[in-house]
């Protein structure tokens, strides 16, 4: 089967659909996940702990 | 110390990520326009530029033309009024790099070719206010007096033909006579010439046959733009991406 | 505390290894000098040859410092911080910047009196526009991420930065990509691609100089102290992986020798105007965007001594913006050749990148929450801010144009101009400053800058400057749309061409005179920092300090 620009332009609008959904969930429920709560205390105070 | 090796590797990992994310964006949004004959419209009449046009929109980029003038007639009522057929992908399909611009501080020039005179754009270029009393545009008289350097212009041509330009051998053995014979009309060469790049515009361009000047390379290339396309040919819809 | 003081050693390897790569590089430089097919090319291969001698010259003197024991002192801590380049870095982002603020200057008298242009083959419009963008962009905007990123990544991560002849290389090589290209586009060297201007020799000397750049960023952030890796590390890390990437695949193209400067782009047509605007919108995102939040997120909280408002909001914010910058380049394409499937994702994906903007602005402005007094009290604070604020406005703004319907009035017209500027003037003028106020008393050791008066003032000229040149754009890009598609009560286009360019005439006057405000800031900053590194103090230290100090 040959590749058309209609094939290559159907495939990336719906899987890059799936993958934007995908990376966003992922990158919420890291931001908000619990036990990450105080590493990012952490980290956020670093740039006022140094000398 | 294993824990801090974790660690270490955290900012590889970032950095496979960022590249993960802005590879996949890149990749699903252009790939596609490298596949297709579908994104070049099926045309008749587009021809390499001969290489007095080519020398000529190498100094259209030495300049940077392009910082003021557009090559990009959007499929807008008043652009198609003021400039012509609306820019077709096929008309740049052979414009290493491409010179569609961003900005119109000056007209855009895309069917730039036929509209004026040789003398016109002579005028114009040595001193545009004598031409055209409001314009901003910068005087190029330099152009005129300067000899173009074509020593090397094959070279030119066959730096074309590997990203894709079909030049043939012959374009390229005969690219330095080419570019005498178009500023000659009695030439020996000319059957020849024309044959290599029909439609070509075969003439002394500046006004000064003492010399082939930058002014000449340029003019030409001005002369040739938007013009090689056959519209009485051309079906839109076929066409419709 | 924890850890003993320890000095920083001079590698002789790596200096052997480096001066003998800059000792092939000037021979292959004077090969192709002597074989050059243009002059442009031989001045270059001569400032590239010459350029690589003293490369050599500097690192034998590196080294012989290190040995000699001349390197900053420790800091109470106990670590050792390459300042030396940091410094380097803040007066070259002072340099670069006045002399492409003059050039912009220029250029805009140009377009108010074409005279200006004197006839003259390297003082035309066309030859000098390329030099003030790369000027901004790269001369300034560059040496102030990496002087910033040196900064931050050093004291973040609580270790000297890593290499020694490394971050030096990274800086000089930087500043020899800007002479060429600077010089090149004077002589007509030009690839003609907007914001890619240089041709493929300095490309490749430019990849070069960001692949030592990335390294010695990772191998700092290897050597940490710390656990974490603070945020505008994240953004830093994604500014120079991304423009590599973005470098790379714009600029390949095929030389005609490499005894001449010209090349021929790989792509043609469509898919060249695809990818160069690919990288052209991402350059904004990445370069100037990306990378100055970096400096926010790292400079608000230091500034105003609270940490971010919110860091998860940070890491959604980073995520999200480098997802959804990439698919936003065809906006600059909209109704042209390209397929509109592309021009339709360009203009979602540009509307979608309002959220994480906004996500970001808004996490920098409420930093200050609690601490809103010091933006009457600390100039610099202030600066801070305002250049947030106007990110939050360029990025609605930007969304705005890339709608097609708004793209079709505002495209090619000075509106674009004026929306770049409010971006580069107000966010990444503005951040810049801020960041090169706070770090010239922490590098110089001193208690702090030589006046606030003079930043307030400062402040105050440079923002009427951008008020009056966005406003200017404004009113002139969308007057031309708008003339350009005029009709009569016949029917047929109301206005030639030239009589839009007339009309242009006030409004490019007005712009050059913001710009002059501009410049004239901008040297009363020079002049306030270089009073500072001197270590003079202009007014007693109760008038606006925003740390109380103690009444003598």
């Amino acid at each position: 089967m040959e590749l058309t620009h209609a094939d290559v332009a159907a495939f990336a609008q719906s899987w890059g659909l799936v993958y934007l959904f995908i990376l966003f969930i992922g990158t919420v429920v890291y931001a908000l996940w619990p036990s990450n709560k105080k590493k990012f205390n952490d980290a956020a105070n670093l740039p006022l702990s140094e000398d | 110390m294993i824990k801090h090796e974790i660690f270490e590797k955290n900012s590889i990992i970032l950095v496979i990520g960022v590249l993960i994310v802005v590879s996949i964006g890149g990749l699903v949004e252009i790939a596609p326009l490298f596949y297709l004959e579908s994104t070049i419209e099926k045309v008749k009449g587009m021809r390499p530029y001969s290489p007095l046009e080519l020398a000529g929109r190498n100094i259209y980029i030495r300049e940077g033309c392009y910082n003021c003038h557009s090559q990009m007639v959007r499929p807008l009522r008043d652009e198609v009024e003021r400039y012509g057929h609306y820019s077709l992908a096929a008309e740049s399909m052979y414009d290493h790099p491409f010179q569609w611009g961003s900005k119109r501080t000056g007209p855009d020039l895309a069917r730039l070719g036929g509209k004026y005179s040789d003398e016109w754009h002579r005028a114009h270029m040595i001193d545009p206010r004598a031409v055209v009393p409001e314009s901003v545009m910068p005087g190029y008289p330099f152009l005129a007096d300067t000899e173009l350097d074509y020593k090397y212009i094959a070279d030119d041509l066959k730096a074309n033909a590997i990203v894709g330009v079909p030049y043939t051998d012959e374009m390229i053995a005969n690219a330095v006579i080419d570019v005498q014979a178009q500023v000659d009309p009695d030439s020996d060469y000319y059957d020849d010439f024309m044959a290599r790049y029909p439609k070509a515009q075969v003439r002394d361009f500046d006004g000064n046959p003492e010399i082939i000047s930058e002014l000449d390379a340029l003019t030409a290339y001005m002369q040739v733009l938007g013009t090689l396309v056959d519209f009485s040919v051309y079906n839109a819809e076929e066409n419709y991406r | 505390m924890q850890t003993a003081a320890k000095p920083p050693v001079a590698n002789d390897l790596m200096g052997w290894l480096t001066s003998g790569a800059l000792a092939l590089g000037a021979v292959i430089a004077i090969i192709v000098a002597s074989k050059a097919t243009t002059t442009p090319m031989m001045v270059h291969t001569f400032i590239m040859a010459a350029a690589f001698i003293a490369g050599i010259v500097g690192i034998m003197n590196l080294n012989m410092r290190l040995k000699a024991g001349h390197y900053d002192a420790p800091s109470p801590s106990g670590v050792h911080y390459n300042e030396g380049v940091v410094k380097a870095g803040v007066i070259a982002s002072m340099f670069w910047g006045i002399a492409g603020f003059v050039a912009g200057l220029y250029i805009a008298l140009e377009l108010a009196f074409p005279a200006l242009n004197f006839d003259l083959s390297f003082l035309n419009f066309g030859r000098l526009r390329p030099l003030h963008t790369s000027a901004v962009i790269f001369a300034f905007g560059g040496n102030v991420l990496i002087a910033t990123s040196f900064y931050a990544v050093q004291r973040t991560c609580k270790t000297r930065l890593a290499g020694e002849v490394a971050p030096w290389f990274v800086f000089w090589g930087y500043q020899l990509f800007i002479v060429l290209a600077a010089t090149g586009y004077l002589m007509g060297i030009t690839q003609g691609k907007e914001y890619a201007e240089p041709e493929w020799y300095t490309d490749l000397w430019l990849t070069i100089v960001w692949v030592v750049y990335l390294l010695t960023f990772l191998a700092t952030l290897w050597k940490r102290k710390e656990p974490h890796i603070y945020v505008a590390n994240w953004f830093y890390l994604a500014f120079i992986v991304t423009i590599a990437m973005l470098h790379i695949v714009n600029n390949l193209s095929v030389p005609v020798s490499i005894y001449g400067a010209k090349s021929y782009s790989l792509f043609a047509g469509v898919q060249d105007a695809l990818t160069q605007w690919w990288y052209g919108h991402n350059a904004v995102g990445f370069f100037l965007t990306a990378g100055f939040l970096a400096i926010m997120y790292y400079f608000v909280p230091k500034r105003a001594e609270r940490p971010v408002y919110s860091y998860r909001l940070s890491i959604i914010h980073f995520w999200a913006l480098i997802f959804l910058y990439i698919w936003a380049g065809p906006h600059h394409l909209h109704y042209t050749a390209l397929p509109d499937w592309a021009q339709t994702l360009g203009m979602t994906f540009s509307i979608m990148l309002w959220m994480p903007s906004w996500g970001g602005m808004i996490n920098g402005l409420m930093t200050l929450s609690g601490a809103w007094d010091k933006l009457r009290t600390d100039p610099v604070l202030r600066m801070l801010v305002v250049s947030v604020a106007f990110y939050g406005m360029s990025t609605f703004e930007g969304p705005l144009m890339s709608i097609k319907a708004v793209n079709s009035l505002s495209h090619y017209t000075d509106w674009t101009v004026g929306h770049v500027h409010s971006g580069a003037l107000g966010w990444v003028g503005y951040v810049s400053f801020g960041a090169l106020y706070c770090l010239v008393p922490w590098l110089w050791k001193r208690e702090r800058l030589y006046s606030l008066k003079l930043v307030d003032l400062h402040f105050w000229v440079s923002t009427i400057g951008i008020l009056l040149y966005i406003t200017a754009m404004w009113v002139s890009g969308i007057m031309q749309g708008l003339m350009w598609r005029a009709y009569n009560e016949l029917g047929f286009l109301e206005n030639s061409f030239v009589e839009t360019v007339e009309a242009m005439h006030p409004y490019y006057v007005i712009r050059a005179v913001g710009g002059l405000l501009f410049v004239l800031g901008a040297i009363i900053m020079a002049y306030n920092l270089w009073r500072t590194a001197k270590g003079d103090l202009a007014e007693p230290i109760s008038v606006h300090s925003p740390a109380a100090t103690p009444a003598e």
